[in-house]
């Protein structure tokens, strides 16, 4: 069964009392509970439960709402790339071809050695600075094709050696 | 030039986001006069009311009327919510405030909970806010520390919480009882009203949600006092307002504006117009539910009636500039796609009308589309416009009769026969 590290289970009990109602933390545990993770899995989703004491099902159906919690796991680098309007007159089907075309990839797939997945993503609220996009945690923006080739390779270069990645390719979410 | 600093006077300062920095340039004087003079909490709501301060987070609810239904004797605890939810496409305003003046907005908080009486409050701040987390987050450390939040502040006896609670991506939480129900750790779906939020709201205890913006005014309220503040704008909406502009603009970015400037000012003598010398094609005058306005037809004061009274709304205050070399279809394929990815899935006519709505401009945009769709549209628009749970549908049916009545031949074009 999955567990939490200390220092992550410290945190989370910390958290809970923030709340009036213990349900409350849920959302904020399903984040703790990616980033030791990786993604949320259903015994991450379980460990979460058994945390707050709640069904798994009622944490189930809130991972399952949100966007933000991954279903399989990302790559290392996971880009998520805004599509929306401003974003899109001002060039983020470019982007996302670059990515298409250099990493063969598309929105909803990770590259067969686990470091990059892409995944389109809705307005990030910096418009003014179009196209942007997500890398992890990371803002970047004022994109372009030689822009994004650097970050990219720089990313490479920054990564460990390649593991098999855990998952297939999965379908994309979009309707 | 209507432009002007009040919200935005110190965003151009890097050191703003420090505790330190900030208090040398003004920020929490209100909030230790407010304490230091115990100004009575009624009086607050009272000049906030006479200030005709609005609601920015798209409604424009005079805020301190809002403020006034919340009970004054309930035995429960009572909640503020700050709306930091911003996902309206086009509207980034918000995070301007979030990530370069986090304690004039933490002032305003303070100022509005001891207004009503609340020693809690939830900043809702969507999940992919990265950075804006960090700062504000520093931000509530450095004040709690320097006795302007927690417990016994400045003496005064009154304690005030804030914590910051992170969303998961989903546009619905903005919807401010989605919002109330994603805090308590359900799914983002909507609640009916009534009962209003200012009487069952979070933890159904009486809650006040508001704008980021509305409360970063608060603060300017009681510096200028609510005659002042009001003048800088109209007779019912006080204030300025800060408007986020891109697009096809020279200058995209945020500025600052009197209420009731125009529409047009903004976009030629503020944002330097349309880059390239090509020709403004359409406007997305308050956010991507907000109706598309035609080249023609911008020269309107911005503010809330008389936006509605060009068929269209301030909304958020994002403006979406369109060059003649848009195609206006595809605009509204990204519009319709946005809507189909972010209804929560509560009402079925929501729930069924984006999607269809978004597969029917796709396959318009495909070249298989014809004239029938365009009335198949307007019917699915017509069927969920004011009539779901919360208004989502109506951002989405509004731009839909929007842009198909405004631009039909540009559809048109698409189809073969
Ligand atoms: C679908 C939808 C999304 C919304 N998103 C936001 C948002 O991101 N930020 C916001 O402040 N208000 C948003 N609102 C408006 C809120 O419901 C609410 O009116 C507002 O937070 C009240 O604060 P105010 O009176 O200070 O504007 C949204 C409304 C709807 C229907």
């Amino acid at each position: 069964m999955l567990q939490f590290s200390d220092a992550t289970r410290q945190q989370a009990l910390a958290l809970i009392e923030k709340y009036p109602r213990k349900s409350a933390a849920i959302i904020p545990l399903l984040h703790l509970a990616q980033k030791e993770f990786g993604w949320i899995s259903e015994e991450a989703e379980l460990a979460v439960a058994q945390l707050l004491d709640v069904p798994v099902v009622s944490v189930r159906e809130v991972s399952g709402f949100y966007f933000m919690f991954h279903k399989h796991p990302p790559g290392r680098y996971h880009l998520q790339v805004c599509h929306n309007i401003s974003c899109s007159l001002l060039g983020a089907e470019t982007i996302l071809d670059w990515i298409r075309e250099h990493l063969g990839i598309e929105s909803g797939q990770t590259t067969p050695d686990g470091l990059f997945s892409v995944e389109r993503m809705e307005c990030l609220a910096c418009c003014d600075r179009a196209p942007a996009m997500l890398i992890n945690d990371e803002l970047h923006v004022h994109l372009t094709r030689d822009k994004l080739a650097a970050l990219v390779e720089e990313r490479r270069r920054q990564a460990p050696p390649p593991e098999p990645h855990p998952t297939d390719n999965h379908e994309s979410m979009e309707t | 030039m209507p432009q002007i600093s009040l919200v935005s006077k110190n965003f151009q300062y890097p050191d703003q986001v420090e505790l330190q920095a900030a208090l040398s340039r003004g920020a929490w004087e209100q909030w230790k006069r407010v304490l230091a003079e115990k100004i009575p909490p009624a009086a607050i709501i009272e000049e906030v009311k006479a200030a005709k301060l609005r609601g920015q987070g798209g409604a424009g609810f005079p805020t301190g009327v809002k403020w006034g239904f919340v009970p004054k004797d309930s035995p429960k605890p009572k909640y503020l919510c700050v709306n930091a939810d911003e996902g309206e496409p086009g509207t980034f305003k918000d995070r301007a405030i979030l990530e370069n003046d986090p304690h004039l907005m933490l002032e305003g908080v303070a100022i509005t909970c001891y207004a009503v009486g609340i020693h809690t409050a939830f900043v809702y701040m969507r999940g992919e806010f990265y950075q804006p987390q960090r700062v504000m987050e520093k931000a509530i450390r450095e004040a709690t520390e320097a006795g302007l939040l927690g417990k016994n502040i400045q003496g005064s006896g009154f304690d005030l919480d804030v914590i910051v609670h992170m969303g998961a991506g989903a546009y619905i939480c903005g919807e401010e009882t989605a919002l109330l129900n994603s805090l308590e750790g359900w799914k983002g779906w909507p609640r009916l009203k009534p009962p209003f939020p200012a009487v069952v709201g979070a933890f159904g205890c009486p809650t006040v949600i508001n704008n980021v913006e509305t409360m970063a005014g608060v603060p300017h309220i009681m510096r200028l006092g609510a005659a002042e503040f009001q003048k800088l704008g109209t007779e019912k909406d006080g204030g300025t307002k800060l408007f986020a502009i891109s697009g096809h603009v020279a200058k995209p970015g945020v500025y600052e504006m009197t209420m009731g400037s125009s529409l047009k000012e903004l976009i030629y003598d503020v944002a330097g117009g349309l880059p390239g010398g090509r020709r403004l094609k359409a406007v997305i005058p308050g956010g991507s539910s907000a109706p598309v306005l035609k080249a023609d037809e911008i020269d309107v004061p911005l503010e809330f009636e008389a936006m509605a009274a060009a068929g269209t709304m301030l909304g958020s205050g994002a403006v979406i500039v369109l060059d003649e070399t848009v195609s206006i279809p595809e605009v509204f394929m990204v519009t319709a796609r946005f809507y189909a990815h972010e209804s929560c899935g509560q009402c079925t006519q929501c729930r069924e009308g984006c999607t269809w709505i978004y597969k029917i401009s796709k396959k318009i945009l495909a070249g298989h589309g014809q004239p029938s769709d365009l009335d198949l549209m307007l019917d699915l628009a017509d069927n969920m416009n004011g009539k779901t749970v919360c208004p989502l549908g109506a951002a989405m049916a509004l731009p839909t009769i929007g842009f198909l009545k405004k631009f039909p031949h540009e559809f048109l074009a698409l189809m073969k026969s």
